[in-house]
């Protein structure tokens, strides 16, 4: 299984010299196994992805943790969906409210896109999905719903006999006592038990968690050891502040690095990376 | 088997309350309850864990005015297990040591975005509470 890291950022894009190494586009992760590609999330990240005029990979499928922005934005650059010999799948969370179709569609039409969902030109089909597995070619994904502000997912990937495990945004520490160090009582903990990589959110350090608890997200402190309690080999730390600059992610890391208890090998996250599974 | 957000946020919620919270599974087996539950069932959440329902409906005994049994079937929170909806009374309750203290309870149901049945919440109110 090969993963390629598209888009590491968080909430919006930023394009400063200063983000330039650990990446400025939002959510988006390609994985690639035998002939089965998918596309999990469509931030500005999904840019990176090119495909030549025939399609090398025909069928495309676009996995959609949520439909906050900076997990939708790319979409609409997206080239396949303008290609009429193109098949293009969207998996997104159900909701008892409206469709899918509905709920992006609100996105794409004026005035906030001057493109109407009707003008993607390729086979598009919409899956609704709730807490379930399902398979595409020849990956597994698991999508479970997981803390995180709306319906959003967490999805366990896995191909030749290996996972992966991507929680982008997550708040599994949400509460008066933070995270719950007992598996059963953690959210996404089905989606990232023995992983052999993790994805996971790590926007804010715990000192910023302090005042944002209930935005969604995780602290690096926090996704460590969460990571830890669920047996993870690897982890990836994602979601980059918008406003973190190289330098502080590198000293975030050293110091995260000094005051681990564990010895769960760690990183973190940088967009054009390839990780082969 | 790990539990669904729904559960998991309900749980994190009734940490947060000064009012005692008790979370069950859809058989009414006790998962959950928080600090100022301990006190009507006499019992540390970290001792005791989850409580399967034959041991935690016995700790203490439902009671009319008149100080008659209850039948449990009109107890709000089996009423919730049985019907999926939310329910409300005030009754006694007689803890194992003799201690009789009129109660009322509210208790709904955990329902999740999937539709799906999870589970119940039982909140107690003192009457000096309410």
């Amino acid at each position: 299984m090969k993963i390629t890291l598209w888009g590491v950022r968080g909430s919006i894009p930023t394009s400063t010299p200063e983000t330039k190494m650990y990446g400025g586009n939002t959510s988006c992760v390609q994985i690639e196994s035998d002939d089965t590609l998918l596309i999990l999330d469509a931030g500005t990240g999904i840019q990176h992805i090119h495909f030549n005029d025939n399609l090398s990979h025909r069928r495309i499928d676009i996995l959609l943790t949520h439909l906050h922005n900076d997990h939708i934005q790319g979409l609409g650059f997206f080239k396949p969906l303008f290609n009429q010999d193109a098949e293009v799948h969207i998996w997104g969370p159900a909701s008892q409210t409206q469709t899918l179709r509905a709920r992006l569609g609100r996105y794409f039409a004026p005035p906030f896109s001057p493109i109407y969902f009707r003008e993607f030109s390729c086979k598009l089909i919409l899956h609704e999905i709730s807490n379930e597995s399902f398979d595409i070619g020849s990956i597994n994904v698991m999508a479970n719903f997981i803390l995180h502000p709306g319906p959003t997912f967490g999805f366990r990937v896995m191909a030749e006999g290996k996972v992966f495990a991507y929680i982008p945004d997550h708040e599994p520490a949400l509460g008066s006592k933070g995270l719950i160090e007992n598996p059963d009582w953690l959210s996404g903990s089905q989606i990232v038990k023995n992983a052999d990589l993790l994805l996971h959110d790590a926007q804010f350090t715990a000192e910023e968690y302090a005042a944002k608890q209930g935005w969604g997200h995780c602290s690096m402190e926090d996704a460590l050891k969460y990571a830890s309690i669920l047996n993870v080999q690897h982890l990836l730390l994602a979601h980059h502040d918008p406003d973190r600059t190289d330098s502080e992610l590198d000293r975030l890391y050293h110091h995260l690095k000094e005051s681990q208890t564990s010895d769960m090998p760690f990183a973190m996250a940088v967009e054009g990376s390839e990780i082969i599974l | 088997m790990p539990y669904p957000i729904e559960i998991i946020l309900n749980r994190q919620l009734a940490d947060c309350l000064a009012i005692p919270v008790f979370i069950t599974d859809t058989t009414g087996n006790l998962l959950f309850y928080n600090e100022p539950a301990e006190e009507i069932l006499g019992e540390r959440y970290e001792d005791t864990g989850e409580m399967p329902v034959e041991k935690w409906s016995t700790i203490f005994k439902s009671k009319d005015e008149s100080g008659q049994l209850l039948d449990p079937e009109e107890l709000p929170l089996v009423k919730t297990l049985n019907n999926q909806l939310p329910y409300f009374k005030t009754f006694w309750i007689e803890s194992l040591r003799g201690k009789s203290e009129k109660i009322s309870v509210s208790s709904y149901p955990i329902i999740g975005r999937t539709g799906v049945f999870m589970g119940a919440v039982a909140i107690f109110w003192r009457p000096s509470d309410e």
